[in-house]
């Protein structure tokens, strides 16, 4: 008997899932069994079918409500990340409340990861006991609703972050974009032309870059980190650490008489990729938006030695504040995006291939910078000597990735970055190039024929692993050369190729810090470290925490057109959240019971939302349903058993564990 | 014979505290022995078992059993008094959750026997155990079967009530002799069978005077070697005090006396598991989130079953050990 006197009368459903349940688990068995073995539980109806998910699937649940009078609702199938709300709404429109449908996993719990069908069918049964135990107590809940914040955060001044915050706020919604640098334009903003058309990329990238800079809705963060991540969906509260420039943004014009006058020179190892100089007080690029610098304190003659300030004299507008800290501030959002990009493979690592070691072996970002306009060398291609321009150039593929030692993974970019490298070569310089590579991987629009042409250009494309790069000559053709070691695969044979630059396509990695991104905002990291997605397929952009979002390289290896594409993607949820003004929670929720609650105040620091309240007059802790999101810490810690975890009361729990153990999984596998 | 009502009152594996706590109703008691016929009290009375099950069932209207269940013996006369009361409490902590004496439920019987028996201190030569049966010259001499576990009184018969505290406190006993008279004489009804009397609803820190803020641990330490605040909150300052956890009806006794609650009420009303819920809740309040601090914090409590199931083993969740369980056969 339930609760309210009802006689349960509950319908169990198990699902096929085509061969991936039915091909371990005996699922015809299972059902026979729930309506034999489970009857006297309140089970009346029980069906297995090829896909409950589909129309007809639900359909079955909705014409038995109906006809049998069900009032509660056991789907035995995939997981309820994905198929939860599906049977929620079946439920719902066969005119019960939806909490009264219980999920069981015998896919993820049961099928995928058992394949004695005896003892799968067992287990499979003994969950759905479970199920039916619990769903007995289950009680109509009503969803709640709270307003959306209106604003978004967008973590990342890369592309994808920058399309994604641009198309929020011609929407007509603010942003808040914080870059970690001094500028946003990310990755992008270092590369000369872009594959395949060849396009300029300052050229098509600084106009987002101003338009972001100048957006009305846009406050842009540069020179600044999310340190702090509270609330939910809908009403986040984000804490940024605007790091100190040392300049006052709302005097300095961006003259650049402080760069100029500065005596300091500093390697520049970020946007240069060690290729150039910088002064200690900079702006990374011409073009950067914002434009006006940042010192580098840790390179600042006056911050070292307590003397210089060169910069404050010279700065017309009294813009340089050596005195000014770090600023914290607190932001409101709805939404958040995150486009934190990636870092580069460190090629050192492939200690074969001499990078750090050979001078003349260059990673990819670094010959990005040699061959840009306006990089260290004006756009010429030339040796580590800043004079010598190669007669011929090698360009390794795959170094970092594709590979058991480093990542087994496929870059995605590097195949056509690597022959944007040689056309780039032969359009400099006329060298000699030879590419060198596993599988020539050209799956978007434009590129295969982007390949072809660089065949036609005459391309020396040689099909094999590089196994090594060393300058010991052999004979005088390799004297003064860097040999590159490699099995041709399709002629069959091993070959020396003497040249004078390697370039090595180093694959893209999961920023250093991915994992402490993901634990900050509360989402997870694959395992090669990417962010991760709430569907690889159906939902590439959303993640498993409501409200936060993906884009670009954090979510994995991809092209300029792709990052674009999800930064628009993600900006297109957001708005669509943000317009229906409203978020419908789950009404799963915690809440004290006055009468029992003493006030020993242990639950009153736990709650991450922030959502209990103590009242010192009649000396009781309270939950704000709003703020709650149901995780159920209080719950969990109260020691007099006075906060209540909607959905997951002792008696839901404990009869669903009692229901469970009803059968005896080891005794099934050994008869 | 006199027409009064029947009272009976019995003690099972318990170490006889829970008597004295009603003797130490005072002159209250004259009114029980106004108003009730004492017809069976092994501690007060000579009384006979064969005189109990010579009553007629359900003719005793109230029974309060202290102990747990223990031995043979102990069941049977559970048993027996169940059928011959109207109302039988559960009566202090060892028949409501197994108390002191369910301790050993941790430890298999040959242990427990070998703890008593083969001691450095005791003079055992021959390695002997009691036996269950002596053949006399008499005759055979019976003493009762000890078993593998101890069980709480609701393990073993129906209970009408329950009565927390070990003992239970003088002013709780009296006020429910009272409400007990009260129903005599129709001036009061009795609450719904399986509520437990004599305590209150919340929990020890509600009827406690100590200033309480919110709790962030970083050291557990034992009162004994601690200088405490005698305002503030003990938890607060590392003493591991059960209050927050245990039902309210005491009056805050040892935390007002400077000492941290141990746990002699039981749970609160709704909670399964009292240890488990108190391990949740501390855990929760430990400020640290290396696992290396939080050890070291976490070895500030140097006896958890003590601490956590002091009271409770044999009625949570837990019940007994593995090996207790094994030697029950079951």
């Amino acid at each position: 008997m339930t609760k309210n006197n009802e006689e349960p009368r509950i319908g169990v459903y198990v699902c096929h899932c085509g061969t991936n349940i039915a091909g371990v688990v005996d699922v015809e068995n299972v059902a026979t069994w729930a309506k034999e073995k489970l009857g006297t539980q309140g089970v009346v109806v029980s069906r297995d079918y090829k896909f409950m998910c589909s129309s007809l699937g639900q359909e079955l649940i909705e014409k038995d409500i109906k006809e049998h009078n069900l009032n509660r609702i056991v789907v035995a199938a995939c997981s309820p990340h994905l198929h939860e709300k599906t049977f929620r709404t079946a439920t719902s429109n066969g005119g019960l409340n939806p909490f009264m449908c219980e999920m069981v996993s015998i896919r993820e719990q049961v099928s995928w990861v058992h394949t004695d069908k005896v003892i799968a069918t067992e287990k499979a049964k003994s969950m759905i006991s479970g199920g039916v135990a619990r769903i007995v107590h289950h009680e109509p809940l009503q969803p709640m609703s709270v307003p959306i914040h209106p604003a978004t955060l967008v973590v990342g001044g890369g592309i994808s972050g920058i399309q994604a915050a641009l198309e929020i706020a011609d929407a007509g919604y603010p942003v808040h974009l914080v870059e970690r640098e001094p500028s946003i334009g990310g990755h992008m903003a270092q590369f000369d032309k872009t594959f395949p058309t060849l396009d300029c990329s300052a050229c098509i990238l600084t106009p987002k870059m101003v338009e972001a800079g100048n957006h009305p809705n846009i406050n842009l963060y540069t020179w600044s980190e999310v340190e702090k991540v509270d609330g939910y969906v809908g009403n986040f509260v984000a804490t940024i650490r605007k790091k100190a420039r040392k300049i006052v943004e709302a005097d300095c014009t961006g003259c650049g008489i402080c760069q100029e006058k500065c005596p300091k020179k500093v390697i520049d190892d970020v946007f240069e990729a060690g290729l150039g100089y910088r002064k200690a007080v900079y702006t990374p690029f011409p073009q950067a938006v914002p434009n006006y610098p940042v010192i580098d304190v840790e390179n600042c003659t006056y911050f070292e030695k307590g003397t210089c300030k060169v910069c404050e004299k010279f700065c017309p507008t009294n813009a340089i504040d050596f005195e000014q800290e770090d600023e914290l501030i607190s932001i409101e959002i709805g939404n958040i995006i995150l486009a934190t990009g990636y870092d580069l493979f460190d090629a050192r690592k492939v200690s074969n291939y001499g990078y750090g070691r050979l001078a003349n072996v260059f990673t990819s970002l670094e010959f990005e910078r040699l061959t840009n306009a306006s990089g260290p060398t004006g756009g010429e291609i030339v040796l580590r000597d800043g004079k010598t321009v190669p007669k011929s150039v090698g360009v390794i593929h795959c170094v970092g990735s594709r590979d058991k030692n480093y990542n087994e993974y496929c870059s995605s970019i590097c195949c056509m970055q690597s022959l944007k490298f040689a056309h780039l070569v032969h359009e400099r310089s006329g060298a000699e190039v030879y590419n060198f590579y596993i599988d020539i991987r050209t799956p978007g629009k434009g590129y295969d024929e982007f390949y072809l042409r660089l065949v036609e250009e005459g391309t020396n494309f040689i099909r094999g692993k590089v196994a090594e790069v060393s300058d010991t000559a052999r004979n005088s053709e390799e004297e003064g050369k860097l040999i590159v070691q490699v099995e041709d695969t399709l002629v069959g044979k091993q070959r020396r190729i003497p040249v004078d630059m390697i370039v090595l396509s180093a694959a893209l990695e999961p920023r250093a810090d991915a994992k402490e991104v993901g634990k900050l905002f509360g989402i997870s990291c694959s395992a090669n470290g990417w962010l991760i997605e709430r569907h690889p397929k159906l939902d590439p952009v959303a993640t498993m925490t409501e409200g936060i979002y993906i884009a670009g390289c954090a979510q994995g290896p991809k092209d300029i057109p792709s990052s674009v594409a999800q930064g628009a993607a993600a900006a297109a949820r957001v708005i669509g959240k943000i317009q229906k003004k409203e978020i419908e929670l789950e009404p799963i929720r915690a809440s004290v019971i006055e009468e029992k609650c003493s006030g020993c105040r242990i639950c009153n620091n736990l709650c991450p939302f922030n959502a209990i309240l103590f009242h010192e007059d009649r000396m009781v802790s309270e939950i704000n349903p709003a703020l709650c999101q149901g995780c159920g810490t209080c719950v969990a810690a109260c020691p007099a058993g006075a906060i209540i975890g909607t959905g997951f009361s002792n008696e839901q729990v404990l009869s669903q564990i009692e229901g469970l153990l009803m059968l005896n999984i080891e005794a099934a596998a050994t008869d | 014979m006199s027409d009064k009502p029947k009272f009976a009152m019995y003690w099972a594996a318990s170490c006889g505290g829970c008597e004295i706590a009603v003797l130490n109703i005072h002159e209250k008691i004259l009114e029980v022995d106004a108003n009730f016929d004492v017809v069976f009290w092994p501690v007060a009375m000579d009384a006979k078992y064969k005189d109990v099950e010579a009553m007629e069932d359900g003719s005793i209207l109230l029974t309060l059993f202290n102990g747990g269940i223990r031995n043979d013996e102990n069941e049977h006369i559970a048993k027996l008094l169940r059928q011959k009361s109207k109302i039988l409490v559960a009566f202090g902590s060892c028949a409501c959750e197994g108390c002191i004496p369910g301790l050993a439920n941790f430890s298999p019987i040959h242990e427990i026997l070998g703890t008593a028996f083969s001691t450095i201190s005791t003079d055992n030569p021959d390695n002997l155990r009691p036996q269950t049966a002596f053949d006399m010259p008499e005759g055979q001499i019976r003493i009762p079967t000890l078993y593998p576990v101890l069980r709480t009184l609701d393990q073993v018969i129906d209970v009408d009530y329950y009565m927390p505290g070990c003992p239970p406190e003088s002013h709780q006993i009296a006020a429910v002799i009272d409400l007990v008279i009260q129903v005599l004489q129709g001036k009061a009804e009795l609450p719904p069978k399986g509520t437990t009397i004599g305590a209150g609803n919340s929990t020890v820190c509600d009827e406690c005077e100590r200033t309480r803020n919110m709790k962030t641990i970083k050291e557990f330490d034992r009162i004994q070697f601690s200088q405490t605040d005698p305002e503030l909150c003990l938890l607060e300052q590392g003493i591991p005090c059960n209050g927050p956890a245990t039902r309210s009806g005491c009056g805050a006794k040892c935390p007002s006396a400077g000492a941290q609650c141990i746990g002699c009420y039981g749970p609160a009303e709704g909670v399964e598991d009292y240890g488990a819920r108190l391990i949740s809740s501390f855990a929760s309040v430990i400020d640290a989130t290396d696992p290396e601090e939080i050890d070291l914090i976490l070895d500030g409590l140097v006896d958890p079953a003590g601490q956590f199931y002091r009271f409770n083993l044999a009625g949570s969740m837990l019940r007994a050990s593995k090996a207790a369980f094994k030697a029950n056969g079951s």
